[in-house]
């Protein structure tokens, strides 16, 4: 059956839930205060390797309301599934400054805090290891990258392709530990009721976090209820369970009372995941055209020694450019630090920003224009499989992009553009992102009076895909957005996939349509309206889909102006234009396209997470010194995408957009430095020191 | 953090009292710095005594010139008020480049000359710093100190002073008045700020129980040509790598007049005398301007990663004399 056209989808509708957002009627997670609610504090470790050998709470537990002080030495046992970094206070063991060492519960937060300060400690310290280094004795190659990727990939000869290449680039580029930090902390309230358990949790998936609570603590998955009906924020750092959740549900299971439980800004530099910082090599080989002759992507990054992550940020350099020699390859040093973890396109973020940037070292060395030499490399199927992708459009986005930016006006030369003390400067990158989808159940129901309920366990972590998936339903019913309540962020709602890897709508969509449709043949089939519902899993549609090449792609320029003589840099304009599926919502949309590429231009200028090498921790865990741009930083800012609509890949056609604005944002940003300065800066973020460095003496 | 007592006296001189009865005890302006440090366990005070309502509030002509400003002005008032902008440009602009529009709504002139360091470690309770708790040792020296100091420093200390406000005093020769049980002072705010020293754990002079009253601005007619300019990470709101804060007029293609401050660099704004004594009556160019910075910093002592800081600040410095010599 067709989807009847009333139009919901591609419509701007404004976000459903925006009036109870801004009057404050929207709940997030740390707002519910069950009655007899308690609050627990962190205590964390102040060493960054060894092991508790004294630990004392008399002080804390002397404190009036002060009732647990639970460590390792009284905690819980949990199940074995509760590895890793999951695994909080089931060993005296510290794997890095910072780690959650105790839990202290009490009648009130200030009490909480009060007390947590007054815990002592004594450590058995050992020597740590805390710097990414690409000479690190202990790298090693992991089995697979994530999810499930090779580690390394080897095609024709890579020397040779070297050797017989007119023009070569061989550099090094560097990005620092950086830190998601949404809004919303990570923050969970806690409800036992006899072997059940109910907790409202800021995070990026119901299902996901119901899952691994119950195996953490040894229940059956129904005894857990997750409930996240807001979210204020994620950026991947709430797509898997951190330890604050577990934290919670034990301190809730040792008080025999609710517990309320929300990490600080500072612990979210420590507890909550974080991006891996990198070295890669990039080594570039073009015949006298300019035609790639070798590409070799060599990454460097780190994981704890508590779990492997290891984090794919090679694998868009196989997918991006034509040539007969590629290879690809990732190394990791366990570290005695905080376990990497999501952040906002893990893997294609960091890895499209060296590739990205060396192509355009490659097209100032070849003497041939940046969006002209990409044009130029464009495959004609997938580098890495042979086959076609389902939908390219690249070079587009490059034009578009090109013509909208007024790029064929650019004089090439670098350092030319003066006024003042400041130099100007434009600069592009490519982007890409992987669509896909993964298994999502949805229900959809006739509520009565012509009213259509669809429910399934999605989350909205301030995206708009309660918004979206509205639209989606309401075009899969044939019915006006208005006459479809979408309930989502909940475990006890059909499973769904987490909001991640930009495949939250197309795994949800998949889902939610396919409800409605059933729901709609039973109706036609002549089913009374009143109460019918539908059901749909799209577990055999994702099982049986051929696995084809599918990715979204985007063309960022940037144009910023760099002070010479105190280096600091602003970005003054800058376009992106994605070609990433079906729009399903044109407002929502744009806003992921703009707030990927502003944190992309966060990345670029501002975003580190400073390593305190004598202490072992990161040292700048606030928002006053981790900077992260804010409106005032941002000038002229567009977003704009092309038609394209992929049915091959899914039944909305789309391919998510989460991820792909901030791919290839911070590679535009520091070509279009190199530009106005001719001075190449190789290691992010692109701060006045590194800028008058790299100027030396000249002005 | 640790249960406090909260009192909000009526006028000043029980606030003193106050504030002498509890060695710990802290006055209270606007809450920006103090709260944050509270809720750090930076500051555990027994006892806060709230003086951002004692009515100190105006901005007045002072006898003799200049103005007066109440130590309860909020920055931005401060920042908006007609004769500051026109008499005294420098120290609008540095209000106006320091915190954002939220803060300095809040923050007080009192308050913020007594803000303490940004230092990474001193915010940091579970990490030896000599300022906040002496005899621990300084962790900047060996640690992070991009953001540190390159002059005056101790090997106590390498913190740096956070205002931007306090900068422009400093060029504008301000004078802090206080009072205390013993009566009152006005203390230049040269004398009033400290160096390191062996005494990190003192940021100023002030006495226990000593409460800022007001800000004078001596009448400084030279002052209409003044600029504060401050270079930091991010542009809407950051604390400066350095800052100028000049004040320059020239007759007849020499320098006259000229006062000139530096923020960012120096436990406490740093004046640039010697800049000052090789500018007065020198031809006001570029290498004048170059060669007298450059005397001013030969003095500077910058540590392993904050050697970017001389050439930063020697070109906008530079810059900054020149674009007000251009002006006059």
């Amino acid at each position: 059956m067709s989807a009847a056209a009333t139009g919901a989808v591609g419509t701007a509708l404004t976000r459903i839930e925006a009036r109870a957002k801004v009057t404050g009627e929207a709940r997030y997670a740390y707002e519910h205060t069950p009655p007899d609610a308690a609050y627990a504090v962190i205590v964390q470790a102040s060493i960054a390797k060894g092991a508790i050998r004294q630990f004392r709470a008399a002080h804390a537990l002397a404190v009036p309301g002060v009732h647990h002080v639970i460590w390792a030495g009284n905690a819980p046992q949990l199940g074995e599934e509760a590895g890793g970094e999951l695994a909080v206070l089931q060993s005296r063991r510290v794997a890095y400054r910072g780690q959650v060492v105790a839990i202290v519960v009490a009648d009130s937060l200030p009490t909480a805090r009060h007390a947590a300060g007054l815990v002592e400690i004594d450590y058995e310290a050992e020597s740590h290891d805390v710097v990414l280094r690409e000479d690190h004795p202990r790298l090693y190659k992991p089995e697979k990258v994530n999810p499930t990727y090779e580690t390394d990939t080897s095609q024709g000869d890579v020397d040779a392709g070297l050797a017989s290449a007119v023009v070569s680039v061989d550099a090094t580029y560097r990005t620092p530990a950086e830190h998601n930090n949404p809004m919303e902390p990570h923050a969970s309230v806690a409800i036992w009721d006899g072997d059940d358990v109910t907790v409202h949790d800021s995070n990026q998936g119901a299902t996901t976090h119901q899952g691994s609570i119950a195996r953490a603590f040894g229940l059956d998955t129904e005894r857990v209820h997750v409930i996240s009906e807001h979210v204020g924020g994620g950026f991947g750092s709430k797509g898997t369970p951190r330890p604050t959740v577990i934290a919670a549900v034990m301190a809730a299971k040792v008080a025999g009372r609710p517990v309320k439980l929300a990490a600080t800004r500072q612990q979210m530099f420590d507890i909550t995941g974080y991006r891996t910082p990198t070295i890669q090599r990039l080594r570039l080989g073009a015949d006298g055209d300019g035609r790639l002759t070798a590409v070799s992507h060599e990454v460097y990054e780190q994981t704890s020694t508590l779990e492997e992550f290891a984090e794919q940020t090679a694998t868009a350099t196989r997918k991006m450019y034509a040539t007969p020699n590629l290879h690809t390859a990732h190394r990791l040093v366990a570290l005695d630090v905080p376990t990497p973890s999501w952040m906002r396109a893990p893997g294609e973020c960091p890895g499209m920003y060296a590739l990205e940037s060396a192509m355009d070292e490659l097209a100032v060395a070849c003497g041939i224009d940046p969006v002209g030499l990409r044009i130029l490399n464009e495959p004609s199927v997938d580098p890495e499989t042979g086959k076609p992708f389902t939908s390219r459009s690249l070079v587009e986005c490059l034009r578009v992009g090109a013509a909208r930016f007024g790029w064929h006006e650019r004089d090439p030369m670098p350092g030319i553009r003066r006024d003042g003390p400041w130099l100007w400067g434009t600069g592009v990158a490519a982007s890409t992102y992987p669509a896909r989808r993964r298994q999502s159940q949805a229900i959809a129901r006739v509520e009565g009076d012509g009213h259509y309920r669809v429910m399934i366990a999605a989350a909205d972590i301030g995206t708009g895909a309660r918004t979206a998936l509205t639209q989606v339903a309401a075009d899969a019913l044939g019915v006006a957005s208005a006459g479809v309540t979408v309930e989502i962020g909940d475990s006890d709602l059909p499973p769904a996939m987490l909001a991640g890897g930009s495949m939250g709508l197309t795994s949800w969509g998949s889902a939610v349509v396919g409800a409605c449709e059933r729901l709609r043949e039973l109706i036609a089939d002549g089913i009374p309206e009143d109460g019918a519902q539908a059901h749909y899993d799209t577990e055999s549609d994702v099982k049986n889909e051929e696995p084809l090449p599918a990715h979204s792609f985007g063309a960022q320029f940037m144009e910023v102006r760099v002070n010479a003589d105190s280096g600091e840099v602003q970005v003054v304009r800058g376009l992106g234009v994605f070609a990433a599926g079906r729009i399903i919502n044109p407002l929502t949309a744009r806003s992921q396209f703009l707030g990927g590429m502003t944190m992309g231009i966060g990345m670029a200028l501002h975003e580190e997470s400073i390593l305190d090498v004598p202490y072992g921790d990161y040292l700048n865990h606030d928002l006053a010194q981790y900077h992260i741009p804010a409106c005032a930083d941002i000038e002229h800012l567009e977003a704009e995408w092309i038609d394209e609509r992929d049915d091959r890949i899914n039944p909305l056609g789309a391919k998510g957009i989460g991820e792909i604005g901030i791919v290839g944002t911070a590679a535009a940003v520091g070509s279009a430095v190199h530009h106005a300065t001719g001075v190449r800066i190789r290691a992010l973020p692109i701060v006045p020191s590194r800028v008058l460095e790299a100027l030396g003496g000249r002005t | 953090m640790r249960p406090f007592r909260y009192e909000r006296p009526g006028d000043p001189d029980a606030a003193i009292a106050l504030l002498a009865s509890e060695p710990q005890a802290r006055f209270l302006g606007g809450g920006t710095n103090l709260v944050d440090l509270m809720r750090l366990g930076v500051e555990a005070p027994p006892l806060l005594v709230d003086v951002s309502r004692l009515g100190g509030d105006a901005i007045t002509e002072a006898p003799g010139g200049g103005l007066r400003i109440a130590a309860g002005v909020t920055n931005s008032r401060l920042a908006a008020d007609t004769r500051v902008r026109e008499r005294y440009p420098v120290l609008s602009e540095a209000l106006l480049n320091g915190a954002s529009g939220q803060l300095r709504n809040l923050a007080t002139v009192g308050g913020n000359l007594l803000q303490r360091t940004r230092c990474p470690y001193f915010q940091d309770i579970s990490k030896a710093c000599n300022k906040r708790s002496p005899g621990s040792g300084c962790s900047a020296r060996t640690g992070d100190h991009r953001n540190h100091a390159v002059l005056g420093h101790s090997e106590q200390c390498v913190a740096t002073h956070p205002s931007d406000m306090a900068v422009a005093l400093t060029a504008l020769e301000a004078t802090v008045e206080t009072r205390a049980d013993g009566g009152e002072r006005a203390l230049p705010i040269a004398d009033f700020y400290r160096l390191p020293g062996e005494h990190p754990e003192r940021d100023t002079v002030l006495e226990h129980g000593e409460l800022i009253t007001a800000v004078r601005l001596p009448p400084l007619p030279a002052a209409a040509s003044s600029r504060y300019r401050k270079v930091r990470e991010r542009r809407s709101f950051a604390f400066a790598l350095v800052s100028v804060a000049a004040v320059l007029t020239v007759s007849d293609g020499v320098v006259d007049e000229v006062r000139l401050a530096f923020g960012g660099v120096a436990h406490a704004p740093w004046r640039a005398r010697v800049t000052e004594d090789r500018l007065r009556g020198a031809p006001a160019e570029e290498a004048a301007f170059t060669a007298a910075v450059e005397a001013e910093l030969a003095r500077a002592e910058p540590l392993r990663d904050n050697a970017y800081k001389l050439p930063m600040l020697q070109r906008v410095a530079t810059q900054t004399l020149l674009d007000l010599a251009g002006g006059s």
